[in-house]
């Protein structure tokens, strides 16, 4: 669980500097954002609807070009031949013309790499291995982004983006995916920047949460979240996690949003 | 069965004239004649060899185009105007002008079916394309595919449903435009001069015979495009 404060250069993964976005109708979505991420670390980002989170997120994944500012992987140039990411959204948006199997398969497909074995233990790992041959309007939601999730993995990207990957689940489902997220993480060394409108679930999953404001948005909490790993559901009842959470929301209240 | 029955009831108590309403018997007769005199078949076959290539050539045009109108939106600017406003002028009043540009009686026609599948095709690519969702297009540019592996792997089967759908009114229409096609040019050949002759000889069970066998051929054209559909849509069937 490493701050920014104690990062030095070469143990940061990706690093943002001065990003700035506006969109070509004249609004600005977000301003003046920096961050870096560790490698292998787990950063959720909360903060108020339409503060321009997802922009962020696009941003960090060389999805959006940022108006000014920039954003570099390792010591790659900044996104010269960007490699892929993993990217998750609200909907599972998995293609309904293929099977929850040949829909992990696209991001291999896409590089021309032919690895079934691989496929089929990331089917295993989120549990579906039983449905490898249905098609998405067989699965319930839960097990549609389950199948979204190991299609994200499946390359083996570094940077895994989450854009409010529980949303649109039940409470229940959304619990239980988030325990289910926290343990492919530990199986797999990836480096996850989750957005959430969840300030529990930021605290229960993430290393780090960032707190995003205003409009446009800016960062203007970093809260590192030193609690015990393996955490579990009944982390919540503590105090420790409580006072976690009151910091993050009044944080977000503050801001007057 | 029953609108036979009704049909052949209506002819016998209104005692209408064979050449204002022939009974289904009178029709069936017509027909067998048509039928073994080999007539019926060779004029079939001629407007066939018409709705085919016509389907063929405006799905072949229409899809690029509507592909093109689909991703770029300067395209769509300059060209959508003309096309809207080319839609307005009925295909049966431009047919003539056809005739006289294209010397080809044979092409002439087609050309009439390629202009009158040509539209709902275009319009259902582009409808098509347009409800591939944008967060799609973000996974796909995530994993940073190429402009083909996007076409090949998302906009193709994503846009496929509607496109089908497109070509299914198409399959219909495409008939429609070999008969347009077929009426003002009609050389001796084909469905539309058969139906010409029959109604100047006042055979009007020829023309239903006609009229019968043009919905046959059109639900052919419709299913075998249906046919298509159901394998290529396979996905849809599964519950």
């Amino acid at each position: 669980m490493t701050s920014l404060a104690t990062q030095t250069r070469d143990t940061t993964f990706l690093c943002a500097e001065g990003v700035s976005h506006v969109y070509p109708d004249g609004v600005q979505a977000i301003a003046d954002v920096s961050l870096s991420l560790a490698p292998g670390s787990f950063t959720a980002l909360v903060g108020p609807s339409g503060v321009g989170k997802s922009t962020l997120l696009r941003i960090l994944g060389g999805l959006l070009k940022p108006s000014s500012g920039a954003v570099s992987l390792r010591s790659s140039p900044p996104h010269l031949s960007p490699d892929p990411v993993g990217i998750v959204f609200q909907r599972d948006n998995l293609m309904p013309w293929r099977t929850a199997y040949d829909n992990v398969c696209l991001p291999l497909e896409v590089q021309g790499v032919r690895a079934p074995e691989r496929v089929q233990s990331l089917l295993e790992l989120v549990g579906l291995d039983g449905f490898a041959h249905s098609y998405p309007s067989q699965l319930s939601g839960g097990m549609a982004q389950r199948v979204a999730l190991a299609r994200a993995l499946v390359h083996r990207p570094e940077l895994l983006l989450l854009d409010e990957p529980f949303g649109a689940l039940d409470a229940l489902t959304r619990e239980r995916m988030g325990q289910e997220l926290m343990r492919i993480w530990h199986a797999m060394p990836v480096t996850v920047f989750m957005v959430t409108h969840s300030i529990t679930e930021a605290v229960r999953l993430a290393d780090e949460v960032l707190v995003m404001t205003g409009y446009p948005g800016r960062i203007t909490e970093h809260v590192v979240v030193n609690l015990p790993r393996p955490r579990e559901l009944s982390l919540e009842a503590t105090t420790a996690f409580q006072k976690l959470v009151m910091d993050i929301r009044a944080a977000i209240e503050e801001a007057g949003v | 069965m029953l609108l036979l029955a009704l049909w052949q009831v209506l002819t016998v108590v209104g005692g209408y004239d064979r050449f204002i309403l022939p009974g289904p018997l009178d029709v069936w007769e017509q027909f067998s004649i048509v039928a073994t005199d080999g007539r019926l078949l060779r004029h079939s076959l001629v407007t066939i060899s018409e709705v085919i290539p016509g389907l063929l050539i405006g799905f072949l045009v229409a899809t690029p185009l509507g592909y093109l109108l689909a991703r770029s939106p300067l395209a769509e600017r300059l060209l959508s105007p003309y096309l809207i406003a080319s839609q307005a002028i009925p295909v049966i009043a431009i047919a003539p002008l056809l005739t006289i540009w294209v010397r080809s009686t044979y092409w002439s026609r087609v050309l009439v079916a390629v202009l009158v599948v040509f539209f709902p095709i275009l319009i259902n690519v582009i409808a098509g394309l347009r409800s591939v969702p944008s967060e799609l297009y973000e996974l796909m540019q995530s994993l940073r595919a190429t402009r083909w592996q996007i076409f090949r792997q998302l906009e193709a089967p994503a846009a496929m449903p509607i496109l089908l759908a497109g070509l299914k009114v198409g399959a219909t229409l495409s008939v429609i435009g070999a008969l347009v096609g077929e009426f003002v040019q009609p050389k001796s050949q084909g469905l539309g001069f058969l139906l010409v002759t029959a109604r100047y000889q006042f055979k009007t069970d020829l023309v239903f015979v006609v009229l019968l066998t043009l919905s046959a051929i059109a639900l052919s054209m419709y299913g075998l495009v249906a046919l298509a559909e159901r394998w290529l849509l396979r996905w849809k069937r599964a519950t």
